[in-house]
């Protein structure tokens, strides 16, 4: 199938596809690498009257050392991630992360920002960048604004952005050289979503800690700050997985919970070990 | 209507388009270049890949209207480039293709893993490979082709 008829516009400032999102009173979308929306498009189950291609806006595609953080345009690719773009001690993670999502042909075109704000609850940025803590930054009609990226992620293909917002760039804290991660998805096929997801990350020296799991079947990532304390006190069982799961998140059926739980036993014992 | 500059096959192309085309739909429409296939329309099947900018990307999934500037590569488009040359020769070689409605596609990929990778085995020739679908189920072929290219590389 293919796209309806729709509004095409290509900005090259962040304040002209505000402008242009502010028009658009709802149903203007944002276009970055579209290898989610333009599926959706063509097949009938995301509507957009306007398109907002922010391919232009060149600032939206650099990577900078911020000093405490490196900060990474929404608009750069998967691909750039894989291959090592993003320096840092946390950028085996990164890598990590961008080289099993989907394939070569669509990382080269998806973006870590459109990943989060697309919000598709099976996807693994949401999961990976709530486990290394990123702050956001949004621009909109009334200014810019900066938030956890876990505020962020409200809900199931639900952001916080507004009508007339843009996801700018994302800014992931500098962790210390001993930096410990974990991050393990179940999937049927390379290149397929992930069925379960689970992240860990543990940073010894400043006790930064975080297990978050992540799937459609959990509808979306999820942080279990009760494995976290395990995490650091002692092996975690798969009781005590199975019971914060069931404590955050409410009851699974047997096949979830058992992927769940191995995904996330897997997480934190390689960061433990 | 939107207007659009872009480089296909080495020519510059400045037209006007609608907006809601695919960059599949308007190499093949407009342009006639039936080298690139639709299969699924929806990026699962690889059938559409091409180069931008040297990049594989599927085009089924890439609106024409982002295309601004970009220099696009297809079946049709890469003459004597050598690699692909030898692409083509392994392809033959291996019996990589039977019906050949992959094919443009399975090229440009492989153009990218050979290009990208200095030694890989089989295992991750095949992971590389998991965007492309041949329902002939060739891959045997396919993958020995693309391990034959990469070992001569390193030869």
């Amino acid at each position: 199938m293919k796209a309806p008829a729709l509004e095409f516009h290509r900005p090259d400032t962040v304040e002209a596809a505000v402008a242009i999102l502010a028009e658009g009173d709802g149903a203007a979308r944002i276009l970055a690498g579209g290898q989610s929306l333009v599926p959706m498009l063509n097949l009938r189950v995301a509507f957009a009257e306007t398109l907002v291609d922010i391919g232009a806006i060149r600032e939206l595609a650099a990577i900078e050392d911020a000093g405490d953080h490196i900060r990474l345009g929404a608009r750069v690719s998967h691909a750039r991630i894989e291959d090592g773009e993003a320096d840092g001690h946390c950028s085996g993670m990164l890598r990590h992360v961008a080289r099993n999502i989907a394939y070569r042909a669509v990382r080269n075109r998806g973006t870590l920002g459109g990943s989060l704000a697309h919000a598709d609850p099976a996807a693994d940025w949401p999961v990976a960048m709530i486990a290394l803590g990123v702050d956001v930054e949004i621009s909109g009609s009334n200014g810019n604004r900066k938030l956890p990226v876990e505020e962020f992620m409200v809900d199931v293909f639900t952001t916080a952005l507004q009508e007339d917002e843009i996801l700018t760039g994302i800014c992931i804290p500098k962790a210390c050289p001993d930096l410990r991660w974990s991050f393990h998805k179940m999937r049927k096929k390379a290149g397929a979503f992930g069925e379960a997801i689970a992240a860990a990350v543990h940073d010894p020296e400043s006790g930064f800690c975080r297990v978050v799991a992540g799937s459609s079947a959990i509808g979306g990532p999820q942080r279990l700050n009760l494995l976290e304390t395990a995490l650091q006190e002692g092996p975690a069982d798969d009781d005590a997985i199975r019971d914060a799961l069931t404590r955050t998140i409410g009851p699974l059926d047997r096949y979830e919970m058992q992927i769940h739980t191995v995904c996330l036993r897997r997480a934190i014992e390689e960061v433990r070990t | 209507m939107t207007t659009l500059s872009l480089t296909v096959n080495g020519r510059q192309v400045n037209t006007e388009i609608d907006p809601r085309v695919n960059l599949a739909d308007f190499l093949r429409d407009r342009l006639s270049l039936k080298g690139t296939h639709l299969g699924c329309e929806h990026g699962a099947c690889g059938a559409c890949t091409v180069l931008m900018d040297g990049m594989p990307i599927r085009s089924c999934i890439t609106m024409a209207a982002s295309c601004e500037g970009v220099e696009i590569t297809t079946v049709e488009g890469y003459d004597d480039d050598p690699l692909m040359a030898r692409l083509r020769e392994a392809f033959r070689e291996e019996h990589a293709l039977q019906c050949g409605y992959c094919t443009p596609g399975m090229l440009a990929t492989a153009y990218d893993i050979v290009s990208r990778m200095d030694r890989a085995d089989e295992n991750e020739i095949r992971a590389e490979l998991a965007g492309c679908v041949c329902r002939c189920t060739g891959y045997r072929g396919i993958v020995r082709a693309i391990e034959r290219c990469i070992a001569e590389k390193s030869a």
